[in-house]
């Protein structure tokens, strides 16, 4: 049993043990125990800390089911140690935004949400693909009831949207799934992908784009990409905050994670072949969101649609095929999860406050509650990219990797950049500047000890990220670079041989 | 010959002996009640529990072979589905003896056509000669016919049990009548004749072969509820009692299928060219009508009803794709809808208390927030009837959709994945009810649940998990018993 064992599995014990606790002590008890999943997977840096193995650390593979072989074979590399540690410092995160907030059936609320950590967790490290698919789904349900059950008025049409739409694209991606396992005997990731990267699994192009489409659509829907994102904005206004949190900050990953690794390395070629058409929708997807942002009278919308603006930087990055292009992608995924995270907390607090979404319920609450304001500005200048910010470095990194693929395209994504300033710039200053109304002032008190508590590592990260870029992109560096020499060799091969076979004919036409 | 050799043996009545077994119990129920004095309570209920336990046994260890002149025939997946159908009888029998009491209608008779029931539906699965399975068949139909209006002052369950009557003998007519032409073209109604016909170096002419083929098919069609002859499966399974309808959508759907997978993926397999496509329309249609008929449902037994009629076009996707992967993906599949589908009838019956008033879905609303156990239970059931990992039902559609893609039907595949996300929707409905709405009269009022129900309740969701997490238990028992 590894670490990453441990860390998967501690979250299961926990929901299992929140279930025979007594309600009472449910909010102590969760919170303990995701801060022990933070602390033990705080362990899993050790390999990376002072390098950067390109390989698997922490695997285990065990079988689960005889026939067809199953195997419970989870991994971590370069890629997935962020995600994974995103998850687990987010949760116990979500554990204190919700300590207040959430007032009714609080057992079953803690429950699902270890719940729903144990299924992201597990999607970010299985290495079997039947595997993934069960933690994909798993991760489905405890999401489908939090919004569900502690959400806003129209919870449940989100709800159930939300549960619609990824399903819908999921199972697709199960048919895929059984058609790989058909044609090589395996789930296994590492197998299949060695497969063909040793050119013994080819597809015929139709096939191979047919494959990829049922593995993407998954993706986009959760990603989401434009247009299949349209049960975003609803989860989010409808999820309570740290439904929100999780959602935004760890869920949307899983498909930007599923893009990365699982749709390029193991159909290169319909992913080049498609990449003008992804690249065009992220592109729209871009501006859309932040056009879209920019008009919201509503908080959590604004917050909402500007998610689907940043994650069409993740998507861009990774149709460029380039290094920076990827890391800039994987970064911004880190980003995007610290500092919309931290908005929707934010919002969040607000909300507490004031039981308003609406923008025009607020003004003036710098006067009233300056440390939310300065917490609150830092969080709106890290997610327009100011310089020494995280986001800054991501999209820097996205937008480089992007010109050199094509720089008309960076040129549109530069536009992205620009409206985030304004609709996060506007919102900033609708809500905190002015003059605060009487009754406003009244119910607007500063941040609580629990408040900071759960702001302020995230304060912290959005800070070190943007300064010490160096702390975590060496090792996401060189798992990008594995993939995109997964990428790459298929390519030269691929074309290799026709080209042998017409310098042949033209040969014999001489 | 000597008369002797027409004899059974030891060795046919031992492999015979679960039938017998549930035979002599049901008989002397019938006995026990008749000489029952007044007004003391029934025991027939513990009988049939010891009945079915010890059917169980002889069902799992009887040897291989055939019995009475190659009538039965006793192999892998004849032994599979007695087991399936013995082990569905007892979660019935746990999860009715409550609701008798609870209806004040407790009396032997239901059980000894229980047993009667299942005997049939052993002897159908067992069957090797069309004849036999017509007369499993008969056996299982008419005592579920009698079941399916046992409370007889309940107008809901008269009109069930006619329409169940009416239209299961149509559908038996049109069986025996493929029958008669099976023998006319081939000259036997011993399954193994007629595929010895089929490959002989004269093989029988195609109409008649083709006729016999497809009035057998209608048959069963009817029995297992596939489109287009469904119409009679909503009103029945909504007007029978609700662990009568548990019962109905499992066994006799389970025995059908069993002989549907003897007959064409056995004896007619070589002219499946020809019945593959009709297989194939009957699949897709039956998963279409099933599910999109269920989104419109506000009862729970129907939406139950109509979720059966889907289940049964993802069986039939099984059977389309015609090969050993197939057969033992239909076979896991009907095992699992089985523990699933019985439990969430289990809770059903359960929660409508007394004349089973209680049978809307907007009645469900909060259930998780009085009677949190039951609820979770249920939403078990419902992820396992959606196809949520961890859960039998997701590993039922998984083996079946490999199957049809190991038999290269993609576009069936494909159409049955969505149509599988289609039907999350309605389930989901009842999943929301429970959970996100505030409890109302009718969940105020609920008891707790009797101790024989939750063994049933439990017992299913033990089974729907276990075979969700290790697949392999039941998987390798149906591989060994693949059609081929």
């Amino acid at each position: 049993m590894t670490l990453l064992d441990i860390v998967l599995f501690l979250p299961l014990a926990g929901f299992l043990l929140l279930l025979i606790l007594p309600k009472e002590s449910s909010r102590m008890a969760a919170l303990v125990i995701s801060l022990a999943v933070f602390v033990v997977s705080l362990g899993l840096l050790m390999p990376y800390w002072f390098q950067y193995p390109s390989g698997h650390t922490f695997s285990s593979d065990i079988q689960w089911i005889s026939y067809p072989p199953i195997r419970y074979h989870v991994a971590l590399d370069g890629l997935s140690l962020w995600l994974v540690l995103l998850s687990t410092l987010l949760t116990p995160i979500a554990a204190l935004v919700s300590w207040n907030y959430i007032d009714k059936r609080v057992k079953e609320y803690y429950a699902f949400l270890l719940l729903l950590e144990f299924g992201v967790i597990g999607v970010f490290v299985a290495m079997d693909l039947f595997l993934f698919y069960v933690f994909w789904e798993v991760s489905l349900v405890p999401m489908y009831f939090l919004i569900g059950i502690w959400g806003h008025e129209r919870r449940i049409y989100a709800a159930v949207k939300f549960f619609l739409f990824t399903m819908a694209g999921s199972v697709l991606m199960l048919g895929a799934i059984i058609f790989l396992y058909n044609r090589t005997g395996t789930f296994d990731y590492g197998v299949i992908q060695g497969m063909i990267q040793t050119g013994s699994l080819v597809f015929d192009t139709r096939t191979e784009m047919l494959l990829f489409l049922a593995f993407f659509g998954a993706f986009a829907i959760k990603v989401p990409l434009f247009p299949l994102h349209t049960w975003l904005p609803d989860a989010h206004v409808e999820a309570p905050t740290a439904g929100s949190l999780m959602l935004a900050s760890v869920m949307l990953k899983m498909g930007t994670y599923g893009l990365l690794r699982f749709c390029v390395p193991l159909f290169p070629e319909a992913a080049h072949r498609s990449a003008p058409w992804i690249a065009a929708l992220a592109i729209i997807g871009i501006i859309y969101g932040a056009l879209v942002a920019l008009v919201q009278p509503n908080m959590k919308k604004l917050v909402a649609y500007s998610s689907v603006s940043h994650l069409g930087f993740v998507v861009l990055g990774i149709f460029t095929f380039t290094q920076q292009g990827l890391d800039g992608a994987v970064y911004q995924m880190l980003n995007h999860g610290i500092s919309t995270g931290a908005l929707f907390i934010l919002v969040g607090y607000l909300y507490e406050r004031r039981h308003s979404l609406e923008i025009s319920a607020y003004g003036g609450v710098a006067t009233p509650a300056p440390n939310l304001s300065i917490i609150f500005l830092i969080t709106t200048l890290a997610s327009i990219g100011l310089p020494t910010l995280n986001n800054f470095v991501g999209e820097y990194l996205v937008l480089q990797g992007t010109a050199s693929a094509n720089f008309g395209w960076a040129v549109f994504a530069a536009l992205g950049v620009i409206f985030s300033a304004c609709y996060m710039l506007w919102l900033y200053q609708r809500t905190f500047f002015g003059k605060a109304s009487e009754s406003l002032s009244h119910h607007m008190p500063d941040l609580t000890t629990r408040e900071w508590a759960a702001i302020v590592p995230l304060v912290v990260l959005m800070v070190w990220m943007g300064s010490f870029a160096q702390t975590f992109l060496p090792s996401i560096s060189v798992q990008n670079a594995a993939i995109l020499d997964q990428t790459k060799k298929l390519r030269v091969e691929r074309v290799a041989i026709p080209a042998r076979q017409t310098a042949e004919v033209s040969r014999a036409n001489r | 010959m000597p008369i002797a050799s027409f004899l059974p043996t030891n060795a046919d009545y031992a492999r015979f002996l679960p039938e017998l077994i549930l035979t002599v119990a049901g008989v002397l129920i019938m006995f026990m009640e008749a000489l029952r004095p007044e007004g003391r309570r029934t025991n027939a209920g513990l009988l049939t529990i010891l009945a079915l336990v010890l059917a169980l046994p002889a069902a799992l260890v009887a040897k291989d072979g055939s019995a009475f002149q190659g009538m039965l025939v006793i192999d892998g997946m004849g032994t599979f589905f007695r087991t399936l159908v013995i082990v569905v009888g007892l979660l019935v029998v746990f999860s009715s003896t409550d609701y008798l009491r609870r209806e004040k209608q407790e009396s032997g008779e239901y059980y000894a056509l229980l047993l009667f029931s299942i005997v049939g539906q052993c002897v159908m699965v067992t069957a090797n000669e069309l004849v036999m399975i017509f007369i499993g068949l008969e056996i299982s139909s008419i005592a579920s016919y009698i079941l399916a209006g046992y409370l007889r002052d309940d107008a809901r369950n008269n009109e069930a049990a006619l329409k169940y009557f009416l239209l299961g003998s149509f559908a038996t007519a049109f069986l025996l009548y493929g029958v008669a032409w099976m023998y006319g073209a081939t000259g036997s109604t011993n399954l193994t004749e007629i595929r010895r016909a089929l490959i002989s170096g004269t093989p029988p002419p195609e109409a008649l072969i083709g006729v016999a083929a497809a009035l057998i098919f209608v048959g069963l069609a009817f029995k297992i509820s596939a489109a287009p002859f469904q119409g009679w499966a909503p009103d029945v399974y909504q007007g029978a009692p609700a662990p009568v309808s548990a019962f109905l959508t499992v066994g006799p759907k389970a025995a059908a299928f069993a002989v549907l997978l003897r007959i064409f993926l056995g004896s007619l397999e070589p002219i499946a060219s020809r019945w593959e496509p009709a297989v194939w329309v009957c699949a897709l249609a039956t998963m279409i009508v099933g599910n999109f008929a269920a989104i419109m449902q506000s009862n729970i037994k129907r939406l139950l009803a109509y979720s059966s009629i889907a289940h049964a076009g993802y069986v039939l996707v099984a059977v389309a794709a015609n090969s050993g992967t197939g057969s033992v993906a239909a076979m896991f599949y009907l095992a699992a809808y089985a523990f699933t589908n019985i439990g969430a009838f289990a809770v059903v019956t359960h929660f409508s208390r007394k004349g089973e008033r209680y049978v809307s879905i907007d009645d469900f609303a909060g259930l998780a927030q009085r009677q949190p156990a039951m609820a979770a239970m249920l939403t078990i059931f419902l992820l396992s009837l959606i196809g949520v990992p961890l859960t039998a039902g997701f590993f039922g559609k998984f083996y079946i959709f490999k199957a049809a893609l190991d038999a290269k039907l993609v576009w069936l595949t494909v159409l049955g994945l969505l149509n599988s996300a289609v039907a999350a929707y309605y389930y989901l409905r009842i999943l929301v009810v429970m959970y996100m709405r505030e409890p109302g009269e009718s969940v105020e009022t609920l008891p707790p649940a009797g101790a024989l129900l939750q063994i049933a309740v439990y017992g299913s969701a033990a089974g729907t998990l276990l075979l969700g997490i290790f697949p392999s238990l039941v998987l390798d028992f149906a591989n060994r018993a693949a059609i081929r």
